[in-house]
């Protein structure tokens, strides 16, 4: 067990570090109206977040991370720009996995700032990598931009899009889609019938429940239309799936996305932004030919980010979450806003896996 | 000491239990006054009969404070995220058939598969602001189907009882729940999803693999595994 006096203090230095580099300390409470998180990440959420209730305020969940809490901050009082930094426990159920921590600390930096997206999110690497100098991690990089990019260029329907984009973070519900619209799964039996039958939208069954004949018929009408639609085109699935699959250094990492641009040119300004922030990143020191860039990182685990995205993981310990990790949310700031909206990046350090890696070193 | 077996303290399913085990040449018994839960085994040496809940036997396995127990998958996956890890699986028993199944009003003519409740649940919660709400007791294993199947924007609201029901009473849009033969489900204009088969359960002989076994629990074991094998 990791001696917890010493993760302590290891937060609080690795806070101070963050404050001198111009952050503010905050400190959001550690119980979370459940809501909030519930309409962000659906059920998925309590898998992971413990829940608790009282019978006034309703389901609260133990922060289960900080970022939520510091937008909702941010977004109601914050003067901008802002620098954040925090440092305590988050919650999360390891149920399938109980050699896990279920709770453990956090410390962050969060920049919400409209100039120069690119210097913000190389800042906030550099500051992390700064931190982490000496253990034997890897770096992994991301961008969720490009992917998004490339679905919006698609040449086909906005409901497929607007379909498509809503799965970016589930890889498999997203292919099974992909397939769907390029033609290639087998329309089910059913939709062929129901698609064939003319007349009354609604069938014969009893209508009961909150969603209305309306609605049916008008989902019947959508699936009408996007029947007729053309199937994607070979050359765009393909450029997407390559896309999807480059994994590489930056450099050319950036060369093949380039290539594959020629097919799916819509991702072109979002490679731009990859370009300054490579530039940012060299500018900080960062050795950009060493590091790793996968299209697909953050898919699965980083839901809000849509951005840039970066982990830093023990190489000899497969086995450990990421020690650190971080990214780019800018629509979680709309989202939780009300009406407001305001470029952010952020990200986290785990000091009981720095200090149980710094003690495996010696 | 001896062999712990949990059976069921009521019901149907308590009767098809000791049936099962009497063909089998082990006979079980409850003792005393028909409100008192205490049972007697005999055809194996050193073992003990212990009446239960259902739904506490997969706990009682997994604390190891009893060696073996009938219950069905649908409890023991439900409660258990480690079952793999913490019980193995002796015998199906052949009753106690339920399916955990996914159904929608039958008047959703354009929803017969998970794809199709899928993008009806994004639009459901445009259209109402709230999340496509499904009605369940079985919260963790309908959870981890559809987050697999990749299904979002649905909410799941507890339902302990006339599950079928809250659609009508417009408190869910739609069930989460255990059927043997759809009867309850039609009567109350309801639909099967073609792929929503949650899990297949029946009543299931388990084995604890974190209790502590004696030698003579382990030769009661052994007799007994001889008896339902044969």
């Amino acid at each position: 067990m990791m001696d917890r006096s010493k993760a302590l203090a290891r937060a609080t230095r690795l806070r101070m570090n963050f404050e001198a580099a111009g952050a503010q300390v905050v400190e959001p409470p550690l119980l979370q109206p459940a809501g909030t998180l519930l309409d962000l990440y659906g059920e998925d959420i309590r898998a992971r977040a413990y829940v608790t209730s009282d019978a006034v305020r309703g389901e609260q969940m133990l922060r289960p991370d900080f970022t939520l809490p510091v937008v909702q901050m941010h977004m109601r009082e914050g003067a901008e720009p802002a620098r954040y930094t925090y440092a305590g426990e988050v919650f999360r159920r390891q149920e399938h996995d109980p050699d896990r921590s279920n709770e453990y600390l956090q410390v962050g930096y969060e920049i919400f700032e409209r100039d120069d997206p690119a210097a913000a999110d190389a800042e906030v690497f550099a500051l992390i990598a700064l931190q982490l100098r000496g253990l034997p991690l890897r770096a992994a990089t991301g961008d969720i931009g490009i992917l998004m990019a490339a679905v919006q260029g698609l040449n086909t329907t906005e409901m497929r899009k607007t379909a498509l984009m809503r799965h970016i973070w589930r890889p498999r519900r997203f292919r099974s889609l992909l397939d769907r619209y390029a033609g290639r799964s087998p329309v089910p039996e059913s939709r062929l019938k129901l698609l064939s039958s003319e007349g009354p939208l609604t069938g014969s069954a009893t209508v009961l429940g909150k969603r209305s004949e309306a609605e049916v018929a008008e989902r019947v009408a959508l699936l009408r239309e996007d029947a007729a639609a053309a199937p994607i085109a070979e050359n765009e699935l393909l450029a997407l799936e390559a896309l999807m699959a480059v994994r590489e250094t930056v450099p050319f990492a950036i060369e093949q996305m380039r290539d594959i641009a020629v097919d799916l040119p819509a991702i072109n300004p979002a490679l731009d932004r990859l370009d300054g922030r490579v530039a940012a990143l060299k500018a900080r020191g960062i050795d950009i030919e060493s590091l790793d860039f996968e299209a697909s990182y953050g898919r699965t685990s980083m839901e809000y980010y849509d951005g840039f995205v970066f982990g830093f993981y023990a190489e000899a310990r497969p086995d450990l979450p990421p020690i650190a990790s971080g990214g780019r949310y800018d629509a979680l700031t709309r989202q939780l806003g009300q009406g407001g909206e305001i470029p952010a990046v952020g990200g986290v350090l785990r000091p009981d896996l720095m200090l149980m890696l710094e003690e495996g070193q010696s | 000491m001896s062999l712990k077996l949990g059976v069921p303290s009521k019901g149907r399913l308590m009767e098809k239990t000791f049936d099962w085990f009497a063909k089998r040449g082990l006979t079980l018994a409850r003792t005393g006054s028909e409100r008192e839960y205490a049972g007697a085994i005999a055809g194996v040496e050193d073992m003990e009969l212990v009446l239960l809940s259902a739904g506490e036997i997969p706990r009682e396995l997994a604390a190891g404070r009893i060696h073996l127990g009938v219950t069905g998958t649908d409890l023991v996956q439900e409660k258990l995220p480690l079952w793999e890890q913490q019980l193995e699986e002796m015998q199906p028993l052949g009753f106690g058939h339920a399916d955990l199944i996914l159904a929608v009003p039958q008047c959703w003519i354009d929803v017969e598969t998970l794809d199709d409740l899928d993008a009806v649940a994004a639009s459901f919660r445009k259209t109402h602001g709230h999340r496509l709400r499904i009605a369940t007791k079985y919260h963790r294993l309908v959870r981890e189907f559809l987050t697999e199947a990749g299904v979002a924007d649905y909410q799941l609201v507890d339902s302990q009882g006339a599950t079928e029901g809250t659609v009508k009473n417009e408190t869910a849009e739609m069930v989460a729940d255990i059927t043997s033969t759809g009867e309850t489900l039609r009567a109350n204009h309801l639909k099967l999803l073609s792929d929503g088969l949650v899990l297949q359960s029946q009543a299931t002989l388990w084995r604890s693999r974190v209790a502590s076994y004696s030698e003579a629990d382990r030769v009661a074991l052994k007799a007994l595994a001889g008896l339902i094998h044969d």
